[in-house]
């Protein structure tokens, strides 16, 4: 029993030392972004890594989720003679949870592994031991053009998400559930409001900067060798996903909260 | 040139004690071989040499200048310039960005001399310009210790680091790097400090050799004085070092 005890303090311990260490280096990646030297060309680099090579996993998700909602709310619905309600619900859950979170956590799959992955092999090759040398801060380097890029480029990615998840649910309502395109369009603007696509956005940045700030985290204290690569990779997805749906829950209770 | 004092080293990691109060003088233009086993702490010392270890007591002087002073510490770190085991080439970049992103950091030039310094340190390496747009993956391990050195050199360091420079490559290229190292330091007329456990490449670059054995420096001299050395670790080393390379 105390030996049970004692094994659930150490792990409390042990998780609560690496939420410090967490918090401690996503403080410090914050306010590295706000004082030169600055790599404009890396911050480049990242926006087209996050955003642009990210566009088609996050469209392809946004479009199957609008259409499977557009099915199953239409479904349920009819039970209570309210089908006429399917194009609010596909906008309203689109852009207020959906979008967000799927393209959150696809963002998180497939960028959280590779931020750890990539700066796990630099950690393990010495290319950060070697900026070091260069009087390169290996945080402006790698950590500020990745956090900017998360942040800037996740709104931008939820936005397009948006569209495709709304037109996703449009093309089915209309093909398949026999709806007028003009009835559900219209619909789908009168249900719509500035702060469904607000909360969407501000959610999309949060969640940005949480996967990237897990992601480099994760990479800079990876242990060597291949193995302490792959595991701090697989660390980084768990937990820039488990930061997706608990930033979700706290941004939803603070925009929508009673 | 410059000179560098290790007084009294420690280091530990997890209470395990890597250097156990290491002191070594390199004088002034001396190329230095640390040699010793695997594990010994060689390149944990190198390491604290260019403050990327923090020391838990004792100093590092390079000029009178110390590694545990913060103030100076850019200053400390402009001297030197290291080969790394494995070459730490910045994968994203190609070989000329490499040379010119090491160059570029730490000297205030204008991006075309920025690229004719880069071009002809790589070409004083003996890299031919088809490679200087490839990235590192795509050349051999030769060549990138080249471009490596390339990178270094670029920096104009009063201190050469290297770090097992023969390490993964072949007796053939290993032997022309071995040439390359002891060739360009001699132009340059610098410090250098080599971490090895390669005996032959000790002999061949060193002025003189300090052998490390469980994190302290145990024997200090002339790499052709090992043999009469009577510590009972140096004789054993150099015994199965011969060993391995025939010799009797």
């Amino acid at each position: 029993m105390i030996r049970s005890v004692a094994t659930l303090g150490e792990y409390t311990l042990a998780s609560l030392r690496e939420m410090g260490r967490i918090s401690i280096f996503a403080a410090r990646g914050v306010v590295s972004c706000f004082f030169p030297p600055f790599f404009p060309g890396e911050i480049l680099k990242q926006l087209l890594a996050v955003g642009f090579y990210s566009l088609p996993i996050v469209g392809l998700t946004a479009l199957f989720a609008g259409m499977v909602l557009a099915l199953q709310m239409h479904v349920g619905f009819a039970r209570f003679n309210a089908e006429g309600a399917v194009a609010s619900v596909v906008v309203i859950g689109i852009t207020r949870e959906l979008g967000p979170v799927f393209a959150g956590l696809m963002v998180a799959g497939r960028l959280g592994s590779s931020i750890a992955a990539e700066i796990g092999s630099m950690k393990v090759s010495e290319q950060i031991d070697a900026l070091g040398t260069l009087l390169v801060d290996p945080l402006k380097f790698l950590v500020v053009p990745r956090i900017i890029a998360g942040v800037i480029m996740l709104p931008f990615l939820v936005l397009i998400a948006d569209i495709i998840g709304v037109m996703g649910g449009f093309l089915v309502s209309i093909t398949v559930l026999n709806f007028s395109s003009g009835t559900y369009l219209l619909q789908t603007v009168q249900s719509l409001q500035a702060i469904d696509v607000i909360s969407g956005l501000v959610k999309a940045s949060a969640f940005g900067f949480c996967i990237t700030t897990f992601g480099c985290y994760h990479g800079f204290s990876s242990d060597l060798g291949a193995r302490g690569v792959g595991r701090a990779t697989t660390s980084s997805v768990v937990s820039s996903c488990i930061g997706v749906l608990v930033f979700n829950y706290l941004l939803t209770a603070l925009f929508f909260g009673t | 040139m410059s000179k560098i004092i290790f007084e009294n080293v420690r280091k530990s990691f997890d209470r395990l004690d890597v250097l156990n109060g290491v002191s070594l003088e390199i004088e002034h233009g001396e190329t230095h071989i640390v040699v010793g086993m695997s594990g010994c702490g060689k390149s944990v010392l190198l390491k604290c040499l260019l403050g990327i270890f923090e020391i838990d007591s004792g100093d590092i002087l390079v000029d009178g200048m110390s590694a545990r002073n913060k103030s100076q510490r850019n200053d400390y770190l402009k001297k030197f310039s290291i080969l790394f085991q494995g070459n730490a080439l910045f994968d994203s970049m190609t070989i000329l960005e490499n040379v010119e992103f090491g160059i570029r950091q730490l000297r205030n030039i204008s991006p075309g001399q920025l690229k004719s310094i880069a071009c002809e340190k790589l070409l004083s390496v003996g890299l031919e310009e088809r490679v200087f747009n490839l990235y590192p993956a795509e050349i051999s391990g030769g060549m990138q210790k080249r471009a490596a050195l390339a990178r270094a050199i670029a920096l104009k360091p009063d201190v050469l680091l290297f770090d097992e420079p023969t390490s993964g490559l072949d007796p053939v290229t290993g032997g022309v790097i071995c040439n390359l190292l002891k060739d360009t330091v001699k132009k340059l007329g610098i410090t250098s400090v080599t971490i090895t456990h390669d005996l032959k490449v000790a002999e061949f670059l060193s002025d003189r050799v300090s052998m490390l054995n469980k994190g302290r420096v145990v024997w200090t001299g002339h790499a052709n004085d090992m043999k009469n050395c009577k510590n009972d670790f140096v004789e054993e080393f150099y015994q199965s070092s011969c060993a391995i390379l025939g010799r009797h």
